[in-house]
């Protein structure tokens, strides 16, 4: 898409220069403005929206929005704190931790995990109080020489399979299932290495968790 | 109309139609209603029974397959006809029924209004529909000609106007037809209540070549089958909405997304399309005007999160269902990227009537922000179980007790389930409450599709909310955190308390997460999904805390939560048929002859207290239930 026109939003009081037509997550993004955010692409025109992290307030809007569903807007006035917007990323995130297989130290994405930077950017704890835990029992696919696939450390947000389909171009993966069935897998969810996966190790890089990881040499 | 070759062209479908209308009237014929709800009370067997009857006494009857009358608690039944005797329905109609309407009725000359129901048409003899209370407050408008045509056969619908209105459109500017919605402030039947003529004009407004139009037929509410009646009962009616919403916004392709569990329906539609291309009412050149468009069918697959629009048009794209942000709406960029118009069964087959009788018509029924009808399925507790139509801003008393002649075996009311998943309970101190699009939201529960659960005192208020709130948990696509796993949570929450492990703390976190996913869901799956709780919390907060607080079930409908006692000033003691009647053998006889059950073995399957005679109606459900033996004298 051609950018050429700018516009000037506010950002928690600070105003910043943005591409015409880009969607907020990214202009804040990029200009050191932290928003929490898993599933967000910036190339893909229509996103996901279904982390449901990246919520802030805009003026004119009722409710609290998502940043990446947001196009930018001349004279756009944005919040990215709020009670409002406090609560419902807490809860999301409560949430995911809900699904979440426990155990930093014993995760390779220890150290580079969204998960643990937004829990230290929002002061958030990396652990469900109220919640129960829904983390399913499943075994970690080891099958690939290069990386492992551990289904209980996955956060749905699909990175993987737009890499797979837009940059590696292979299709050996995709979301499957419905609910909370919902799961990254290849098709037949057969283990990774009896799929047509390459081991290109696109999707490992874009794993925001320890979901998938490469393996140690 | 000004253009004479569709005027001309119309005419002649029409004088057609209603000679042979007419033709029809000169001797007898019998109606049975075989829609799914007829054929699961058995009317194929009916119809099968009066062709034998009307073949073995020689009978020259024309036997005719119609649609739903809306009365499901008197299915299978039938109309019959003859000269000289008011039209007659007939209810409840069994084999020896059918048998004795051919032999004494159309072979002799007794109507054997034992059998009979109403009449149709105003008589001296018997009362008319009209003449009970359901019929003083109905008023029919879509359901008008449901279960009085043949769907299968489009002359039918012709002789009574039908296709007047697309005829008419043809001669107006796609502009006026728009506006004309507009004016009768017909809103969506969906469930949201989005304005249709507001939509029809982003969508006419939007300059792009290809346009598409969809009927949304992917009906899943439990309990909700209005559209499944419309589609069997009268498919041109919405064929026709969908070929005059296509003419105002410039749309030459049309889809009805219909589910697959609907067969019939499918098989009627696909009938009825092709009766429509064969006189040229869809097709290249409709009513021989230069407006083109035709209608494909395509089934769904079961996923009830397919009704929500841009999950539809994923689906037909080829996609899996599941939905996806808006903005940008449907009617800017919708399937395939074009601008596109999602309606509703019943929303398109308002607009031939619409157009018909003219907007301040339609304005004139209703309230002035809800214009016209809302139907609802009837289900639950009510004696007159069915579909009705009645005009908006009808009172929910007046729906409960008079339209479905108040409560079964005259237990007390307590709630209504209105709107199926996505709507919520409302209680007694509703029942005054007059029902539009608005006044639902405001009283927080939502018109949704139509259903309307009617409630008892034998209904436990937090179990009613688990099981809706399981209905939308399993049908959650995945696809975003708060309805993935926070409607998960609510459930498991509610799953606690109605087994009796519900914490005091429960609630608050209950109420939390359901304020969060309402606000935080991507599509209105997840954002409804929490209303049926949050009404119950807010109306019936007494019932939960019993739940938690007392470990007590106040509607004793929780299974976990109480107990079978025999009460022996009750029990005959010479009658052993509630011993018979348990698997377990947990009720057993003591040494006095009482009968008293073993807590220890029972499973708490009921059996017992159906089977206690009503003369001692001596078994009863106690609350919280009771440890050790039963029986108060051990």
């Amino acid at each position: 898409m051609k950018i050429s026109r700018t516009v000037t939003i506010t950002i928690d009081g600070k105003e910043y220069i943005a591409k015409e037509g880009q969607k907020l997550l990214w202009t804040a993004l990029e200009n050191g403005v932290y928003i929490p955010h898993l599933c967000g692409i910036e190339e893909e025109e229509k996103p996901a929206a279904g982390c449901r992290l990246c919520f802030v307030e805009i003026d004119g809007f009722l409710n609290p929005v998502t940043a990446c569903t947001q196009k930018v807007k001349e004279g756009m006035v944005v919040r990215t704190r709020s009670k409002r917007v406090d609560k419902l990323v807490g809860t999301a995130f409560e949430l995911l931790m809900s699904n979440h297989r426990l155990g930093c130290a014993r995760c390779g994405a220890n150290g580079r995990c969204e998960l643990q930077k937004i829990a230290k950017e929002r002061g958030l704890k990396l652990k469900t109080s109220r919640l129960r835990s829904l983390v399913p029992e499943v075994p970690v696919d080891e099958s690939p020489d290069k990386f492992t696939y551990d289904q209980t450390r996955c956060v749905l947000c699909g990175r993987c399979v737009w890499v797979d389909h837009h940059k590696a171009k292979i299709g050996a993966i995709g979301l499957v299932r419905r609910g909370m069935s919902r799961k990254m897998a290849t098709f037949g969810e057969t283990a990774m290495a009896d799929s047509s996966c390459t081991q290109c190790g696109m999707c490992v890089e874009a794993c925001p968790v320890g979901a998938l990881t490469f393996k140690e040499k | 109309m000004s253009n004479p070759a569709v005027e001309k062209m119309y005419r002649e479908l029409r004088d057609k139609a209603v000679s042979k209308a007419e033709g029809m009237n000169e001797k007898p014929y019998v109606m049975v209603g075989t829609a799914t709800c007829g054929r699961a009370a058995g009317a194929m067997k009916i119809l099968e029974t009066f062709r034998d009857e009307l073949a073995g006494h020689q009978v020259d009857a024309e036997l005719l397959e119609v649609g739903c009358l809306g009365h499901c608690y008197a299915e299978p039944m039938v109309a019959v006809y003859k000269p000289g005797h008011p039209f007659l329905c007939y209810g409840n109609v069994d084999e020896g029924i059918a048998s004795r309407l051919v032999s004494d009725f159309l072979v002799g000359d007794d109507p054997c209004f034992e059998f009979a129901m109403a009449a149709f048409e105003p008589n001296d003899v018997f009362p008319t529909f009209a003449d009970y209370p359901r019929g003083v407050y109905e008023q029919k408008i879509i359901l008008a000609d449901c279960g009085l045509i043949n769907p299968e056969d489009i002359d039918h619908y012709i002789a009574r106007d039908g296709y007047l209105a697309l005829a008419k459109v043809l001669d107006m500017d796609p502009g006026a037809v728009v506006e004309e919605i507009k004016e009768s402030r017909l809103r969506g039947r969906g469930g949201a209540g989005f304005p249709a003529g507001k939509k029809w004009e982003i969508c006419l407004k939007a300059e792009e070549p290809v346009k598409y139009v969809i009927c949304n037929a992917d009906e899943g509410d439990p309990g909700a089958f209005m559209d499944r009646a419309l589609l069997e009962s009268n498919p041109h009616q919405l064929i026709e909405g969908l070929a005059i919403a296509a003419y105002a916004v410039g749309a030459s392709q049309g889809y009805i997304y219909v589910r697959a569990e609907y067969p019939l329906a499918i098989k009627r539609l696909h009938t009825a399309l092709d009766q429509a291309r064969d006189k040229g009412l869809i097709g290249e050149s409709v009513l021989g005007s230069d407006f083109k468009f035709d209608i494909q069918i395509f089934q769904g697959s079961g996923a009830f999160v397919c009704g929500e629009e841009t999950a539809l048009i994923s689906s037909i794209e080829g996609n899996p269902g599941i939905p996806g942000h808006r903005p940008p709406f449907p009617a800017v960029s919708g399937l395939r990227g074009k601008p596109t118009i999602i309606n509703n069964v019943k929303t398109l087959s308002y607009v031939p009537h619409v157009i018909r009788n003219g907007a301040a018509w339609f304005r004139g029924i209703g309230t002035p922000n809800s214009p016209g009808t809302a139907v609802f399925a009837l289900a639950g507790k009510v004696v007159n179980t069915g579909l009705v139509e009645v005009p908006m801003g009808t009172s929910l008393r007046t729906l409960v007790y008079d339209v479905g002649n108040g409560i079964k075996e005259e237990k007390a009311f307590k709630a209504v389930q209105i709107g199926g998943p996505s709507g919520g309970c409302l209680p007694e101190s509703a029942l005054d409450l007059e029902i539009d699009f608005d006044s639902l939201q405001h009283a927080g529960a939502m018109m949704g599709s139509g259903g309307l659960v009617v409630l008892d005192e034998e209904d436990c208020m937090v179990e009613i909310a688990r099981f809706f709130l399981e209905f939308t948990q399993k049908e959650s696509c995945g696809k975003c955190t708060f309805c993935r796993l926070g409607t998960k949570q609510m459930l498991e929450i509610l799953t606690d308390i109605t087994k009796g492990r519900g914490k005091p703390e429960a609630l608050e976190l209950l109420w939390d997460l359901a304020e969060d996913i309402k606000t935080g869901s991507l599509c209105a799956l997840g954002k409804t999904a929490p209303n049926p709780v949050l009404s119950t919390l807010r109306f019936f907060r007494g019932e939960y805390e019993a739940h938690i607080n007392e470990g007590c079930c106040p509607s004793l409908m929780c299974n976990e939560l109480i107990s079978y006692r025999i009460v022996p000033e009750k029990c005959s003691k010479l009658c052993d048929a509630c011993i018979a009647s348990c698997p377990v053998e947990a009720v057993y006889t003591r040494p006095d002859m009482l009968k008293a059950v073993d807590l220890e073995k029972c499973v708490k399957c009921n059996n017992c207290l159906v089977t206690c005679k009503p003369l001692y109606d001596a078994v009863m459900k106690v609350t919280p239930p009771e440890t050790g033996e039963g029986g108060d004298e051990n």
